[in-house]
């Protein structure tokens, strides 16, 4: 272990700052914009040059959650006044609401998709590191240049064939296809991940577990896994990341009972013009879970608890 | 508490053979010291008697029973690691406590336990403290409580000096002396450092590659190497060989060096070629007077002894005298050495030769 022993000057902590500020600006501004984007009127949201100062209205949460119809001043005076803050808003732009959109639903499917598929990912992937990492596995480096080799193109030239295969068996539109399609992308890259991870804790703790009386897999998961926290951790977060985002495949092989959000967001545009506000509300939800997901793992990215412990 | 036995016990890891057929018995109480060179195989045996390993073939018993092949949980003992491998994420006392805990103890007895250890290995004060900040001491205390805690049958214990200060070290080995007095648990220890192994064992077995060189108490190894590689290896400096071609008869006691007629043991069984005649330094004396000629070649002041290298006729020899002897480089003296201490190896196998003074070490060895 070695630690620097310079104190960083107070001119090098200023530049420090200044570039991690810079750079958080660079990546933030279009995330800022979406959400801004989100409360604005669709006037405003298209207007040029673009408006930073503007009237907030929840008119693009209200479109991307409702089916709306179009109706005359007459039909409208007709239906009486309006009961809710949401047919209020409706209503003003000429229409009424029809019932509740598919945002709902396609967000859920996103949920269990993604959080399905990156847990399946971790329980698979921190097995079969643990047993790269610890068992005389035979042609073990072959098998772990197989693994990463599924990784050499990218998933999607291989679309077709999974398209086909999955049709025959059933899997087309169905959660359980895209969990094991994502868990089998993501799977090749989180063994590597997490195979680096395990390496790097010390064989004595297992050792020391084992001669505590404790079985190899209670070894495993009370000693091991504690430790592997901040690898298991990070490649959630890698594995989650890749399901959510995820769009051709879901595009593919996904219209109904599955689809997941992201290939409905843009087919808000074109039922009623180009809902910019819409489409904006929804990647503003649709960023919440994986920000979230990242915020509560975030302590475990500190490798502060394993310092120490073991003297090299 | 047990008896340790291994019998013809072998490690192959691939082509490479770590343990070549080792035998020895560990009596019950014992602290037992396995030293040897690094590779030479001593922690691996350390390891196939914990069950960290198993042994390509042969026996080990604990206690009369066979557990060769048993798995680790279930050998009822416990190991302490040179890198300490404590529980990183659990704090003091629950490392300490997660032995108990395996064996599904209940919580207040479990405390008891703990706070019963803490207190032998004066760290109570620490009990809640994480392990990520405990000094190298602490780690070793807490790291033998752990091993404690459970009353096994038997403590391993594979270089746990190793990774502690210079000045730290001489502490904790009296230490760890005293906790095995206090417990009388049968204790095998695994070192590389030959003064550290005289100091604390009751017995030694001296490895190197993969073989028993020598088995015994401190005293008769070194007084009686039953190797070169065993002479060579404990004392310091080590012990000298004298190399030369000559023989010595069934019975006889005399041996001609150089043309100068030396005196040793009886000789059970004579031999005739090269030997080396092994003398450790301190049973060189230098006498002006004497046949055996060395010139002066370098002195090495200790305090109260002095080392003095001497160059002669069969090889450069080291001498432990007092630092009052004036001795200074170039000087021609004589050499003597004390008759009942010298052992003559056979200088192609290295084995020592059978004499009436180490054949009662060498043969139960």
């Amino acid at each position: 272990m070695s630690f620097s022993v310079t104190e960083p000057t107070k001119g090098t902590k200023w530049f420090a700052g200044i570039l991690v500020i810079g750079y958080a600006c660079i990546t933030l501004v279009p995330l800022l914009w979406i959400v801004a984007t989100g409360f604005k009127s669709p006037a405003d949201s298209i207007a040029y040059p673009p408006v930073v100062v503007f009237e907030p209205t929840l008119e693009g949460y209200v479109n991307l959650f409702t089916d709306r119809t179009r109706a005359t001043p007459d039909m409208i005076e007709a239906a009486g006044p309006a009961e809710t803050w949401y047919d209020q808003i409706a209503r003003e732009r000429g229409t009424v609401i029809s019932g509740p959109s598919r945002y709902g639903e396609r967000f859920l499917n996103s949920v269990i998709i993604g959080f399905g598929s990156t847990f399946l990912c971790m329980v698979l992937g921190t097995m079969a590191a643990y047993a790269f990492s610890r068992f005389k596995v035979p042609l073990k480096d072959d098998l772990l240049f197989f693994i990463l080799s599924t990784r050499m193109m990218p998933p999607i030239a291989v679309a077709i064939p999974i398209f086909l295969m999955f049709r025959n068996l059933g899997l087309n539109d169905t959660h359980l296809g895209m969990i094991l399609l994502y868990t089998a992308v993501n799977l090749s890259l989180s063994v590597w991940l997490l195979k680096g991870f395990i390496d790097e804790i010390p064989i004595e703790y297992e050792e020391a577990a084992l001669i505590d009386g404790y079985t190899r897999f209670q070894a495993f998961y009370k000693v091991v896994l504690p430790q592997a926290a901040t690898g298991i951790a990070s490649t959630a977060i890698f594995c989650l990341i890749f399901a959510w985002n995820e769009y051709a495949f879901a595009v593919l092989l996904t219209s109904g009972t599955a689809q997941t959000a992201p290939p409905f967001i843009p087919t808000i545009i074109g039922t009623s013009g180009k809902d910019w506000p819409a489409v904006a509300a929804g990647a503003t939800i649709f960023l919440v879970p994986v920000m979230v997901f990242t915020i509560l793992l975030r302590k475990h990215l500190l490798r502060g608890i394993t310092f120490g412990a073991v003297r090299k | 508490m047990a008896q340790i036995r291994i019998e013809n016990v072998r490690k192959d890891f691939g082509a490479f053979n770590a343990v070549k057929s080792s035998t020895f018995t560990i009596e019950d109480g014992e602290f037992f010291m396995l030293l040897g060179p690094s590779g030479c195989g001593k922690t691996t045996t350390l390891r196939m008697m914990a069950g960290l390993e198993l042994p390509t073939s042969g026996e080990i018993y604990i206690d009369g029973e066979e557990v060769g092949m048993k798995p680790a949980s279930q050998r009822d003992i416990a190991f302490v690691f040179q890198m300490f491998a404590l529980y990183p994420h659990m704090n003091v006392g629950k490392n300490i406590s997660y032995p108990l805990r395996s064996q599904g103890m209940p919580k207040a007895a479990v405390k008891k336990k703990v706070d019963e250890i803490a207190e032998i290995l004066g760290i109570t004060d620490i009990l809640n403290k994480p392990v990520g900040g405990l000094s190298g001491g602490d780690r070793q205390r807490v790291a033998l409580g752990r091993a404690i805690v459970r009353d096994p049958k038997a403590f391993f214990m594979d270089e746990p000096l190793g990774a502690l200060d210079a000045e730290f070290r001489e502490h904790m080995s009296e230490e760890l002396r005293a906790l095995h007095d206090r417990m009388n648990a049968t204790t095998v220890y695994v070192t590389h450092d030959q003064l550290e192994a005289m100091q604390m064992g009751d017995k030694i077995v001296v490895m190197n590659h993969g073989v028993v060189e020598q088995f015994g108490v401190p005293q008769d190894i070194y007084d009686w190497p039953a190797t070169k590689f065993v002479a060579q290896f404990i004392g310091s400096p080590s012990m000298n060989f004298l190399d030369f071609h000559g023989m010595i008869g069934k019975g006889g006691n005399e041996v001609r060096l150089n043309d100068v007629a030396l005196s040793v043991p009886t000789s059970i069984d004579g031999a005739n070629g090269v030997m080396s005649f092994g003398v450790r330094p301190e049973h060189v004396r230098l006498d002006d007077s004497a046949a055996y000629r060395g010139r002066v070649k370098a002195t090495e002041y200790l305090g109260t002894t002095q080392i003095v290298t001497l160059e002669t006729a069969n090889g450069d020899i080291k001498a432990r005298v007092a630092s009052s002897d004036k001795v200074s480089v170039g000087d021609q003296t004589g050499l003597t050495f004390d008759p009942r201490t010298i052992t003559l190896f056979d200088a192609d196998t290295g084995a020592a030769l059978l004499s009436q003074a180490n054949e009662g070490v060498l043969i139960h060895g």
